[in-house]
């Protein structure tokens, strides 16, 4: 049955409306958690505001539960889902690149569009911010493209990486989860903060 | 101990729930779409078709924008994304709008001027929009969406990216706390 697009069951241009009400859905949710705030985000990695790793992970292990049950039951096939290609070099240097984004300027690029539209406007600055970044990238592109391409290691799920099936790794990941869940609980009481 | 019992009363909903949601929302984008959420792709479709519209004689001379015109026969800004983060902003501005949060104000730490936190988010959104286009995908797109599909460069991402906001949190404390 899913995806619906891939199975021609609703045509390109209903997929573009799909996406859009899931936008909604998104950064309603997004905002509605406290996302649209640099400073409950910057919180996860003071300890004094955990509300990232909890609405992060809580919706990884959803998704990735309910995924796992969808397709048992056939009623999604995952093979047709896109999954990441993995280039080891540039997926790390890249993470390492946005997580120092992410403790300097206070956001990422989903939550700073969340925050500029209520009003924030050092997310508007921000988001001036990726566009130039991403500038950078693409008129540059000739100066990284070694990097960018380098260490194909084509489309691997953890799972394989780990040799072991999908619903161990998703218990593991929940398990995981679980310990994060409690030491932010511990460290929102233990680092606690005013908001502002 | 006593700032955690004078909260402001902005009412944030449960983390939790917010996060089983975003979850089901997820789910849903892969399940019609047969793809994850993202953020960092659709800054990338504007950029392309502002210079393709800007400096076109540019943009017909530069490998990376003749290959990105193959990719996306269509045009640059029809694209998945577009539409998903045209719907973000308007998401965002309805929770705002419910919760009361709609306020025009650069929110800092009372440590700091704003003209620092304007400067240090534009230096972070330089870097974060730069990672982002390295890294094939930012927090939403690589690191929420790739995990929810068990993709092994998810996990990565995921853990360059908080590992290394962790590891240089001291350093810009400052700003934060």
């Amino acid at each position: 049955m899913g995806p619906l697009i891939s199975n021609d069951i609703i045509s390109s241009n209903t997929n573009f409306l799909f996406a859009f009400l899931i936008g909604i859905g998104f950064g309603f949710i997004l905002e509605a958690s406290g996302f649209s705030s640099s400073r409950k985000l910057a919180g996860v990695f003071y300890g004094y505001d955990t509300v990232v790793l909890k609405v992060f992970f809580t919706a990884a292990i959803t998704a990735m539960i309910g995924l796992l049950f969808m397709s048992l039951f056939d009623w999604i096939d995952l093979d047709l889902v896109y999954i990441n290609p993995t280039y080891l070099y540039s997926t790390i240097i890249g993470g390492v690149i946005m997580g120092a984004g992410f403790i300097i300027g206070g956001f990422c690029p989903g939550t700073s569009f969340c925050a500029a539209s209520i009003g924030k406007i050092d997310a508007m600055f921000f988001i001036g911010g990726l566009v130039i970044g991403v500038l950078i990238f693409v008129e540059g592109y000739p100066l990284w493209e070694g990097l960018y391409t380098a260490k194909f290691m084509g489309i691997p799920t953890l799972s394989e990486k780990l040799g072991l099936k999908d619903g161990v790794v998703v218990l593991g990941v929940i398990i995981v989860a679980m310990g994060m869940f409690f030491v932010g609980e511990w460290a929102e009481k233990k680092f606690p903060q005013k908001e502002y | 101990m006593n700032a955690s019992k004078k909260r402001n009363p902005k009412k944030y909903i449960n983390p939790y729930l917010g996060g089983v949601i975003l979850g089901l929302v997820l789910i849903a984008a892969n399940f019609i779409s047969g793809r994850g959420l993202g953020a960092s792709g659709a800054v990338k479709s504007v950029v392309v078709a502002s210079v393709e519209t800007a400096a076109p004689k540019h943009a017909e001379n530069t490998a990376f924008y003749s290959d990105y015109k193959e990719s996306h026969p269509k045009g640059p800004m029809k694209s998945w994304l577009v539409f998903q983060m045209l719907g973000v902003i308007v998401g965002a501005f309805l929770s705002g709008t419910i919760f009361g949060r709609l306020k025009l104000k650069v929110e800092h730490s009372p440590k700091i001027t704003s003209k620092r936190r304007i400067i240090f988010a534009i230096i972070g959104g330089i870097l974060f929009g730069f990672g982002s286009q390295l890294g094939r995908g930012c927090t939403s797109g690589s690191a929420l969406s790739g995990m929810a599909v068990l993709s092994y460069g998810g996990f990565l991402s995921m853990a360059a990216i908080f590992g290394t906001a962790f590891a240089l949190a001291y350093f810009f404390r400052k700003n934060w706390i």
